[in-house]
């Protein structure tokens, strides 16, 4: 099946990346432009059902997909 | 001193770890293969700096998973000496050896600079040959060094004194001012718990001798070989 992980910064977590995206979007002309924040989203395609798999995704994403002390995951199942 | 540098693939400062190892300290010294599974009776461990696995992923991240590693975290474990320098350092951290996580620097750039660095921790086996409070000039080249740890755990590294070196001015004065990366309270190097692993995001490497015309760096190497006797 096919599944989502999104990696997203923890909050507070400094993001400058985002930040500097932030100041070109205010310099182009988009003022109301108030944050940005910088994440990844894994497409990945796995062997099996959800329920066979659910343990295995959820320790990868854990333990190398997102580092737990500065980002957080969620997982979107596909079909 | 029987020492040993991993070799990752995207490795770059391997050469200058081991040349400063042998040739400027006399140590037994050689490489380690990312996938090799011994480490062959050493008594230091040494991760130096690049770009593992092309730092896809976050830098270090992959790296942890090498054969090499677990190699290595047994032998952390058992108060084998580890040294991590710059990529090394990331590696520490990534694997769970080292607490917090380094991150992308505040400014965005790549910095390669001199900096100077406070030692905040001269009792360790890293850093005997220095005064406590002494000053030194070590180059930093780095993109990802801005250290980073949650408030809990902070407090418990200032409790044991894991603190080892920040970034300063040539006054030994530590602020915001001198910070180049954004690192939590200027954060340049740290040690564990038990400290018997070090990681740092200076090269001390590159200024240990008199060819380099600074030799700043030299006496890390020189307290591990003074602890290892």
């Amino acid at each position: 099946m096919n599944i989502k992980v999104f990696v997203s910064l923890r909050e507070g977590v400094l993001d400058p990346q985002g930040q500097a995206i932030r100041e070109a979007l205010n310099r182009t002309g988009y003022s109301n432009v108030n944050d940005v924040r910088v994440n990844k989203v894994f497409e990945i395609s796995v062997s099996g059902s959800k329920d066979s798999i659910k343990a295995d995704v959820e320790k990868f994403s854990k333990e190398l997909l997102a580092n737990p002390i500065i980002e957080t995951f969620r997982i979107e199942w596909g079909e | 001193m029987k020492a040993g540098v991993v070799r990752f693939p995207g490795s770059n400062c391997d050469r200058d770890c081991l040349h400063v190892l042998s040739d400027v300290m006399g140590a037994d010294a050689r490489f380690l293969w990312h996938k090799d599974h011994d480490l062959k009776g050493l008594d230091l461990v040494v991760l130096p700096g690049g770009f593992s696995y092309g730092d896809y992923l976050r830098c270090g991240a992959i790296a942890k998973f090498s054969p090499i590693m677990s190699e290595v975290m047994e032998f952390a474990d058992k108060g084998g000496l580890v040294v991590g320098i710059c990529n090394g350092f990331q590696v520490l951290t990534e694997s769970g050896l080292l607490p917090g996580a380094l991150i992308r620097n505040k400014g965005l750039k790549f910095i390669c600079k001199y900096v100077n660095l406070r030692v905040d921790n001269a009792d360790t086996r890293f850093t005997t040959e220095y005064k406590q409070s002494q000053v030194l000039t070590v180059p930093i080249a780095h993109g990802e060094g801005c250290y980073m740890v949650d408030d809990a755990t902070w407090a418990e590294m200032l409790q044991y004194n894991q603190i080892v070196f920040r970034y300063c001015s040539p006054d030994g004065e530590v602020s915001e001012l001198y910070n180049p990366n954004g690192a939590r309270d200027n954060v340049a190097g740290i040690v564990n718990k038990a400290g018997n692993v070090l990681g740092m995001m200076p090269h001390p490497e590159r200024c240990a001798e008199d060819l380099m015309q600074n030799k700043d760096g030299y006496g890390l190497f020189a307290s591990v070989k003074n602890f290892l006797g």
